[in-house]
């Protein structure tokens, strides 16, 4: 075996990018490598803000193949011995040999020698392969060249077993020299051998390259020496692991410094510094460990060794930092001068969407529909109403603009120090959530009302205007609320009769667009009628740029209304069953479950769960058994003729009668346990069937030759089908 | 006062030699343009000249207003009009980086004691359908400098790449000076030998930003913009539309455009939906202006003086 080592050198990689980076390289690298029937031992790719590099061992040279391929006999027709010259390469007949066997006879036998390559050879065409088609999220032209790359590439070594393999990407030649760090580690450095590379950059014998070659490594080193230089301060690093990567993504040989701050800006609130350290700084947070409270300090993470100890990199860092914590608190206290509600009248001028209105009237839409929720979900409804028309009013405040993830944070916050009701500003901070499958739902009565109500006016909004998703666009993040609907009623165990608030919503943002319009159309009028009493003046009633919908448009919309909602029910219901999933529930259950027309998303689940528990009992499964012989039966009948309607005499035989008697006694029982949402009880109910399905097999001959007994069998048989399909659809479980 | 160089740099002093550095380097050294722009980019010898085939090595200041920035000269940071230093390479030379930061050490950024880093920021200007890859350039946390390397034009693709340096001249002097206040910053060091005063930026500018932000928010008349507006749109279209079409006039009405888009906009009769048409009509002309640029290249011979 003998060592590859490959090292792109460009200018600085997006932080973001690099990790994935290296294992996309690495993954080719070595596809392409055992493709091309080289074995690759001890892969490893390493990468910084400057270079991707990748090292392991290969053999010199891929083996030779030989191969013996049979052939047709030797009598075979021209056709047949022409495919087989073709497929085994060869250009005459003669080439092959003859073997014999005493069954078929005579017949052909190619033998293949396949040469193996130098590594070399291989690499050679490998690696531009690789690069010219390479998956970064990003990538751009430089210069002249037409090769695209995340940025300029600048060198590349590429040594196998010490010697360099010379091939070109985008206009550079390989080689066997490479750079250190910008400032510290000026090269060329000429190398050998892996070791011999990382020996060179990183030493530890000076001089040496000043780059860390492993992420790892630098992470660790950023970590130990934050938290040592914390601690000699008495102060305790807050952690933060994906800033981590960001920084040891930017720094080839990472430098720690304690920073400082004025005391008064801790007035701040917490999350306003840390988003200013770590967004925009790059900074990590430092707490005090007595108080756990943040401390007027944070850790900078440089890439240079200066020799005043960093004191000129810390007063460049502590000067930007305060100016952007003092914007901040000048934010804060323009904001502090008018109350939260004051803001609601600004939010007419941010659009929610062209159609759909400003964030007022989506404010006022979510206002509308939280309180008319209320009632479901057990919140005061003039909390409720109250705190959806408060929830968007922080998007206009200065802090927010500048640090929109704070949106519903500030807002409560402003609330709070109002004196303001501590259910409404609950329901502030939380209506965003959940942001995500992992992120948690609201559990607060008035919270539950306006995330559940902000969420079903954006899903109704789109729908009624038909903007929905398709594929993988989603620029809305319509998936996303459709999942936070789910949770939220799931997770609060809410009844949500979906279809009527969808309709009903629908509805009233309809007829709100139409007065809207209609009340602008009259402004219009009128303006255009004083200013043609005034004449000089020109209105250009025409208006200069009108997205939103006409009346006529707004009609037609309306009158999709229905099918919309109904698609965007079976949107919801498809976001429940991806939860679901998610839960280990098979597809087939759900689907058993899932009846048209039903709505409430608990009642669903509740279902579901019955069903799962019953199917995994041996009384489950049987009966499952008994139910597809039994619908087999009829779906063969039905082949043949109209299957006899009605329900079932009371037959003679011993194992007909018990059937018939348990039919007559669990479904009666199971309507009124389904109507009582007692989906286990129906389940136990339906298990009672079980015996007497399976004694009525059995014994009983159902496709009897007296056509009234059959036809009677056969009607059992139905029951047995209905009666199992009031708790869900058995023909769609696998099994 | 505290420097952060040793080299104490004025800030005509910083201009200067950012323009001897990239006059140096082979730059065309430029004097600004003469019609009213948001930003040095959108000087025509950037965006028309990095388009086509042609090299171009330009260097220039630029002064950029932005009318809705404007504080009354109250604020130490904001202004409504300031200078931008521009540097356009095309192709862009492959030791550009190395250039670049030679520029910086040129000004007296000590880089032994100063964190220099690339930090990703893709840059778009919508108004002209233009985009590219590249930096933000942090000294020690500050953004020093936008570095971007241009991969598409008024919505071209290029058939060469340009490397676009922009140096945000106040923020570098003031960080140069190890200043607080903008207008503290010395433009004009005094010289002893004729007895000419040490000139302020203040003494240079404050006026400027106490009347023009006066103008731009309450005398500004909106409906004689929006005509000009609507002028300067039909004039550019209407040079676009001859037979033989003049792109460069046309660009310098996109421009105009342009700006009485922002003066309208810092006027706040904008809704926020107009906004996006108004951008997107802009981008259309800066677009028309591209493609007219493009295809009268190709007609016109080199030198034609000659």
């Amino acid at each position: 075996m003998a060592e590859l080592l490959f090292e792109i050198f460009c200018e600085e990689i997006p932080a973001r990018m690099q990790q994935r980076a290296g294992q996309d390289l690495s993954k080719a690298l070595v596809d392409g490598l055992k493709k091309a029937g080289l074995t690759v031992e001890g892969e490893h790719c390493y990468t910084g803000p400057r270079r991707l590099v990748f090292t392991a061992d290969i053999p010199l040279r891929s083996p030779d193949i030989s191969e013996e391929r049979k052939g047709p006999r030797v009598s075979s027709p021209e056709q047949a011995l022409a495919g087989f010259m073709r497929g085994a390469g060869l250009s005459d007949i003669s080439e092959a040999e003859i073997r014999t066997d005493p069954k078929k006879g005579d017949f052909y036998v190619a033998l293949i020698e396949k040469s193996g390559a130098d590594s070399a050879d291989i690499i050679a065409p490998l690696i531009p392969e690789i690069m010219n088609n390479f998956p970064w999220p990003k990538s751009m032209k430089s210069g002249t060249s037409n090769f695209r790359w995340v940025r300029p590439l600048t060198s590349m070594i590429c040594v196998l077993d010490g010697k360099v393999i010379s091939f070109e990407v985008g206009g550079v030649k390989t080689g066997n020299t490479t750079e250190g760090h910008r400032r510290h580690g000026k090269g060329p450095y000429t190398v050998k051998s892996f070791k011999d590379y990382r020996k060179q950059l990183e030493g530890p014998k000076k001089p040496h390259g000043h780059v860390m070659i492993c992420t790892c490594e630098r992470k660790d080193k950023i970590l130990t020496d934050a938290r040592a230089a914390c601690k000699a301060k008495g102060l305790e690093l807050v952690e933060d692991e994906g800033l981590l990567n960001e920084v040891a993504g930017l720094a080839e040989w990472p430098v720690v410094i304690l920073g400082d701050m004025d005391k008064g800006f801790l007035e701040l609130p917490d999350d306003v510094i840390r988003l200013t350290l770590k967004t925009h700084q790059k900074t990590f947070t430092v707490c005090d460990p007595k108080t756990g409270n943040l401390a007027p300090h944070y850790i900078i993470v440089a890439n240079q060794i200066a020799p005043d100890g960093g004191e000129a990199i810390k007063k460049g860092n502590g000067k930007v930092i305060s100016a952007r914590l003092s914007d901040a608190q000048f934010f804060q206290s323009e904001d502090a001068k008018k109350k939260l509600e004051d803001y609601y009248d600004k939010l007419d001028t941010v659009v929610f969407h062209k159609k759909l209105g400003s964030i007022q009237e989506k404010a006022d839409r979510v206002a509308a529909l939280a309180r008319t929720l209320a009632d479901n979900i057990d919140a005061d409804p003039d909390k409720a109403e109250q705190a959806a028309k408060l929830a968007k009013c922080d998007l206009v405040t200065q802090t927010v603009i500048e640090f929109t993830s704070l949106q519903g944070q500030i807002g409560a916050q402003m609330y709070r120090r109002e004196n303001g009701d501590a259910d409404i500003a609950t329901a502030i901070e939380q209506h965003y959530k959940p942001q995500g499958p992992s992120d948690a739902v609201p559990t607060n009565p008035v919270a539950v009302a306006v995330a559940l109500a902000d969420k079903l006016d954006t899903l109704v909004g789109f729908w009624a205007i038909d903007e929905k998703p398709t594929g993988s666009k989603d620029p809305f993040a319509l998936r996303r609320a459709a999942l936070g609907v789910v949770r939220i009623i799931l997770e609060n165990s809410k009844r949500i009769p979906l279809d009527f608030f969808l309709r009903s919503h629908s509805n009233f943002i309809f007829s709100s667009m139409i007065n809207k319009k209609s009340s602008e159309m009259n402004k219009k009028v009128s303006e255009g009628l004083k200013a043609m009493q005034h004449l000089g003046k020109n209105v250009d009633v025409t208006s200069f740029d009108d997205d939103f919908p006409a009346i006529n448009e707004i009609e037609e919309l309306a009158e999709l209304t229905d099918s919309q909602m109904q698609n965007l029910l079976a949107f919801i219901l498809d976001r429940l069953k991806v939860y679901l999933r998610d839960k280990g529930i098979s597809h087939d259950i759900i689907d058993a479950a899932l009846t048209e027309g039903q709505d409430d998303l608990l009642s669903i689940v509740n279902r579901v769960e019955a069903l799962q528990t019953f199917l995994e009992t041996s009384e489950g499964e049987n009966l499952l058994a008994g139910y597809k012989r039994a619908a087999n039966i009829l779906k063969a009948e039905a082949k043949k003729g109209e299957l006899p309607a009605g329900a079932p005499n009371k037959p003679s035989e011993k194992e007909s009668v018990a059937l018939y008697e348990a039919l007559q006694s669990a479904s009666p029982k199971i309507e009124f346990a389904l109507n009582d949402e007692n989906y286990t009880k129906a389940m136990s109910e339906l298990a009672t069937l079980r015996a007497p399905i399976d004694a009525f097999f059995t014994h009983v001959q159902v496709i009897s030759d007296d056509t009234a007994v059959k036809e009677n069998n056969l009607r059992l048989l139905a029951q047995i089908r209905d009666t199992a399909r009031q708790i869900a659809d058995f023909d769609r479980i696998n099994g | 006062m505290a420097k952060t160089s040793d080299k104490f740099l004025s800030f005509q002093g910083l201009i200067l030699t950012l323009q001897n550095y990239w006059a140096e380097q082979g730059c065309v050294i430029l004097q600004p343009f003469d019609t009213e722009v948001g930003a040095g980019t959108l000087h025509p010898a950037t965006v028309l000249r990095s388009l086509g085939p042609k090299p171009w090595n330009v260097a220039y200041v630029q002064p950029s207003r932005r009318p809705a920035d404007g504080r009354y000269g109250e604020n130490p940071n904001r202004l409504q009009h300031y200078y931008q230093f521009q540097v356009i390479m095309k192709p862009n030379p492959p030791n550009y980086q190395e250039l670049y930061l030679g520029s910086l050490e040129a000004i007296g950024i000590d880089m032994d004691l100063h964190d220099i880093r690339f930090v990703e920021d893709d840059w778009e200007n919508p108004t002209v359908g233009a985009w590219g890859l590249g930096w933000e350039v942090w000294c020690d946390g500050m953004e020093v400098s936008q570095y971007t390397y241009f991969q598409q034009v008024g919505g071209l693709d290029l058939d060469l790449v340009s490397g676009e340096l922009t140096y945000g001249l106040e923020r570098l002097a003031m960080y140069v000076q190890n200043v607080d206040n903008v207008y503290d910053l010395v433009f004009t060091e005094a010289n002893a030998a004729n007895g000419t005063p040490e000139v302020l930026y203040g003494d240079v500018f404050h006026q400027n930003e106490v009347q023009q932000s006066s103008y731009n928010f309450e005398h500004a008349d909106t409906d004689k913009i929006l005509e000009k507006f609507k002028y300067a749109e039909a004039e550019c279209n209407h040079l676009l539309g001859l037979e033989t079409p003049l792109p460069l006039p046309a660009y310098e009405h996109a421009l105009k455009a342009s700006h009485l888009f922002n003066l309208l906009d810092a006027r706040g009769v904008v809704s926020p939906t107009q906004r996006q048409e108004y951008i997107k009509r802009v981008r259309d002309l800066a677009k028309g202006c591209a493609e007219a640029h493009v295809a009268s290249e190709k007609a016109v011979t080199n030198r034609a003086w000659q």
